[in-house]
């Protein structure tokens, strides 16, 4: 792609992305929302960040892998028990790397 | 002293210094891959100012990558940022009373991760504060900073860094540091497992599609478990 091509892209990318973050924010200032949609939208945030860390953990080269082998697995479990008992995204992220690092290199020198 | 706007401002930037462990690994891989899938260096750098939405920015540069046409680019945006209009239904009621203005930038700065932190203040009973959506402006703001710079880093670094460090994974890690002291009952434990297990059973649907169908199974779940006596 040209570099004017690519730009444009880009700021399409740009426009679609905005328009999706803004839409229900300016819409839903004239609709009252439906007091079952509004509970429901309490779940939004463990639903929608589940829904992406599960494959990452679980289907980390694409295939389901629950297997000692598969390091991000452990690291991520870790970091659970991690993040429930601290409360705390640092010690969350610390706990989970140093783990994932570990078993790799455990897994690498066999 | 009741919090000013001032105090909720930096109480914003502070809730997002912890997440930018993780964030800005993320930023810097997206540099690298972006100068390696051939972007020109500002044009990566500007990606992640309008785009400013990680995910779609690595499938993005993959897809230019690719030779992609640019319909099948912006479709994708469309799919993998799908998710962002339940955090633009879901903050809509506390940003309601304020001015245009605010809802432009506030949405502008609707990211993953200012979501997150965002929505777990203004569902804080123990804050009090009329001033909630200055919170807000701190999250993003800080995060769009540290998206910025992060991408500069990766940009300049490019290949430096080694792929054998998996630094992607800490993004991962970040959204496990925020949603599990979130789950305090069940109802928020059964979306997020509900919408977890259907993410790995949907593995096939294009442009991760399978990502709302999980959301809002998830939902159903957590509202499905509520009010059991």
């Amino acid at each position: 792609m040209s570099p004017l091509s690519l730009s444009l892209t880009i700021l399409v990318m740009g426009l679609i992305t905005y328009s999706i973050r803004l839409s229900l924010i300016l819409l839903l200032d004239r609709l009252d929302i439906p007091p079952l949609v509004q509970r429901g939208l309490k779940y939004v945030p463990p639903a929608v960040l589940s829904a992406i860390i599960f494959p990452e953990l679980f289907r980390p080269q694409g295939a389901l892998d629950v297997s000692w082998g598969n390091a991000r697995l452990l690291a991520g479990v870790v970091a659970t028990l991690v993040a429930w008992r601290t409360r705390n995204v640092l010690w969350t992220i610390a706990a989970g790397m140093a783990v994932f690092w570990l078993l790799s290199a455990l897994l690498a020198s066999h | 002293m009741p919090p000013s706007p001032r105090s909720e401002l930096f109480a914003g930037i502070k809730a997002e210094l912890p997440i930018a462990l993780g964030v800005i690994p993320f930023g810097m891989i997206y540099g690298v891959l972006a100068v390696a899938a051939g972007l020109p260096p500002l044009l990566a750098q500007a990606m992640s100012a309008i785009v400013f939405a990680g995910s779609a920015q690595f499938i993005g540069v993959q897809l230019f990558a690719a030779a992609t046409p640019a319909g099948i680019i912006w479709l994708t945006t469309f799919i993998v940022n799908l998710r962002h209009l339940l955090y633009s239904a879901s903050l809509a009621p506390y940003l309601r009373a304020l001015p245009p203005r605010w809802k432009w930038l506030l949405a502008y700065l609707l990211t993953d991760e200012a979501y997150v932190t965002a929505i777990l203040h203004y569902n804080d009973p123990r804050a009090v504060s009329p001033h909630k959506h200055w919170f807000f402006l701190g999250a993003g703001l800080a995060l769009w900073g540290f998206w910025q710079a992060s991408t500069a880093v990766g940009i300049f670094l490019g290949a430096q860094v080694p792929s054998s460090w998996a630094l992607d994974f800490t993004l991962a890690l970040t959204f496990i540091g925020l949603v599990v002291p979130a789950l305090t009952s069940w109802p928020p434990i059964a979306a997020a497992v509900t919408a977890g297990v259907v993410a790995l059973l949907t593995p096939d649907l294009p442009y991760k599609s399978g990502l709302m169908l999980a959301a809002i199974a998830g939902i159903a779940a957590g509202l499905l478990t509520e009010r059991r006596p």
